[in-house]
């Protein structure tokens, strides 16, 4: 991901924002720009999203995440505007949620999973702070002693029979989601000498536009396995990091019950006016 | 302005990896399923997808997003006004199996308006999530079938690679559908878009 991985500043701009213009650019012909960005024309316009992920998200190429090395592709990313499919996305609804979906500790029989429980709530929004309602939130994680619920994870830690580890809730108007589940362990990986993961839960995020699609990982505060995990350091910057760490919560943890935690999730929020920045 | 977080305003929550343990958690029994088995018209879409090496990817997730045969969004952002088609998801989901392979059950999208008058050829939108994929690859898929409309498509014909890079994107006609293979790397690369 050629334009993930350039924070030179150019701000003067002209046609196109400045990562499209630089994409292109690295791309051939510089100053040639795609008549796609040319303006709007009397075409049909949608307002299009914020780019400012490129900046955070991770670059293709990592090798210290050995997996990265022969699966990310070597020439840049084409930009493309945001347009009719782009803008438009899945919205998945209550159907796909089960009423107990968002409980992990207990399963369909009654029986308890083994660990710490957590209470792990937050909000869903847009990049201006709007509250993502109504939208899917998926989580899946290993169990409290670091295996998954995979035929793969050959892990030598123990299965636990009660905690399958996938949880599938709505947010409500609020933009608000609340799982019931256990802390999970840190689990070895093959990818350097006495790699570990540090421990984390999947997040998979849809939000309301193809744009917005989201798949991350959650951490937990304080977690040594930070400085070690290139994983979580393809994030570059510290204040992104940081981003994926959820929070301790005294409010939401519970006497006798439950340790709460707190993880917001932003996607990305909208151009205020599609095409604005152009000068055509 | 675009690229940077406004102030005031919240930058995103950056990707990770969806990892290669994912297929518990995000495997649906009717995820290839964007129209039921059965369904008058539905064509299947399907292909492999390999890595630089040329091995088969095994541990990844295809997503597809997509019009209806008339070319609109079952969605409020449409402008056209949001409309659906019986029982048509728009979406699919499913994971590769150990060859790679993936395959999905859909309905042929119609035309799509495109910036500046432009008509955008039929096509499909693809997330690519797999371990070793730090941030979801998007592309599209076009219809080997549909030659003047892919002439005409404005995100085809603004590729500067030409006909090779135009090549990656477009499914062959095959029995019951179309076919494409995604490749991650390598001199098959298939084109990725920075939306
Ligand atoms: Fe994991």
């Amino acid at each position: 991901m050629a334009t993930h991985g350039n924070n030179e500043v150019d701000d003067k701009g002209e046609g196109g924002t400045r990562e499209h213009r630089h994409a292109v650019e690295r791309r051939a012909e510089p100053g040639a720009v795609s008549p796609l960005w040319a303006g709007p024309g009397e075409g049909l316009i949608v307002p299009g999203y914020r780019r400012d992920h490129e900046k955070v998200d991770p670059p293709g190429d990592f090798p210290a995440y050995r997996g990265t090395i022969s699966r990310h592709p070597k020439r840049p990313l084409v930009p493309i505007p945001d347009m009719l499919t782009e803008v438009t996305g899945p919205l998945l609804g209550e159907d796909r949620v089960g009423e107990s979906d968002h409980d992990l500790t207990v399963d369909a029989a009654g029986g308890e999973a083994q660990g710490q429980k957590m209470l792990l709530h937050g909000r869903v929004l847009d990049g201006d702070g709007r509250p993502i309602r109504n939208t899917l939130v998926e989580i899946w994680q290993a169990n409290a002693a670091g295996r998954y619920w995979h035929a793969w994870d050959n892990h030598p830690a123990p299965l636990d029979p009660h905690f399958e580890g996938v949880g599938r809730c709505m947010t409500d108007d609020q933009g608000r989601y609340r799982f019931i589940t256990i802390r999970p362990g840190s689990y070895p990986w093959g990818n350097h000498f006495n790699a570990w993961r540090p421990a984390h839960i999947h997040f998979s995020l849809f939000g309301r536009a193809f744009t917005q699609r989201l798949v991350t990982q959650m951490y937990f505060p304080g977690d040594p396995m930070f400085d070690h995990d290139p994983i979580f350091n393809s994030v570059r910057e510290a204040a992104d990091r940081a981003r994926l760490i959820a929070n301790f919560d005294w409010e939401a943890t519970t006497p006798e019950w439950a340790l709460g935690y707190r993880f917001d999730i932003v996607l990305r929020g909208r151009e205020s006016t599609p095409f604005e920045e152009q000068d055509s | 302005m675009s690229g940077v977080t406004p102030e005031g305003a919240l930058p995103p929550t950056p990707s990770q990896t969806v990892g290669p343990y994912f297929s518990f958690g995000l495997e649906w029994d009717d995820g290839p399923f964007a129209v039921p088995e059965g369904t008058p018209g539905a064509i299947r879409l399907e292909g492999r997808l390999f890595d630089g090496l040329g091995h088969p990817v095994k541990d990844a997730l295809i997503e597809t997003w997509q019009a209806d045969p008339d070319g609109r969004f079952a969605h409020p952002d449409d402008p056209r006004g949001a409309v659906e088609w019986d029982s048509f998801r728009g979406f699919a989901r499913v994971p590769v199996d150990d060859d790679g392979h993936w395959s999905i059950l859909t309905l042929k999208p119609g035309p799509v308006p495109g910036p500046r008058g432009s008509i955008q050829a039929p096509h499909v939108a693809v997330s690519v999530l797999a371990r070793g994929v730090l941030t979801r690859l998007a592309t599209r898929i076009y219809f080997g079938d549909e030659e003047e409309a892919n002439a005409a498509d404005p995100v085809l014909s603004s590729l500067r690679g030409g006909e090779a890079e135009r090549r990656t994107l477009i499914a062959v006609a095959v029995e019951g559908g179309y076919r494409l293979d995604i490749h991650l790397q390598g001199p098959d690369e298939t084109v990725f878009f920075a939306i």
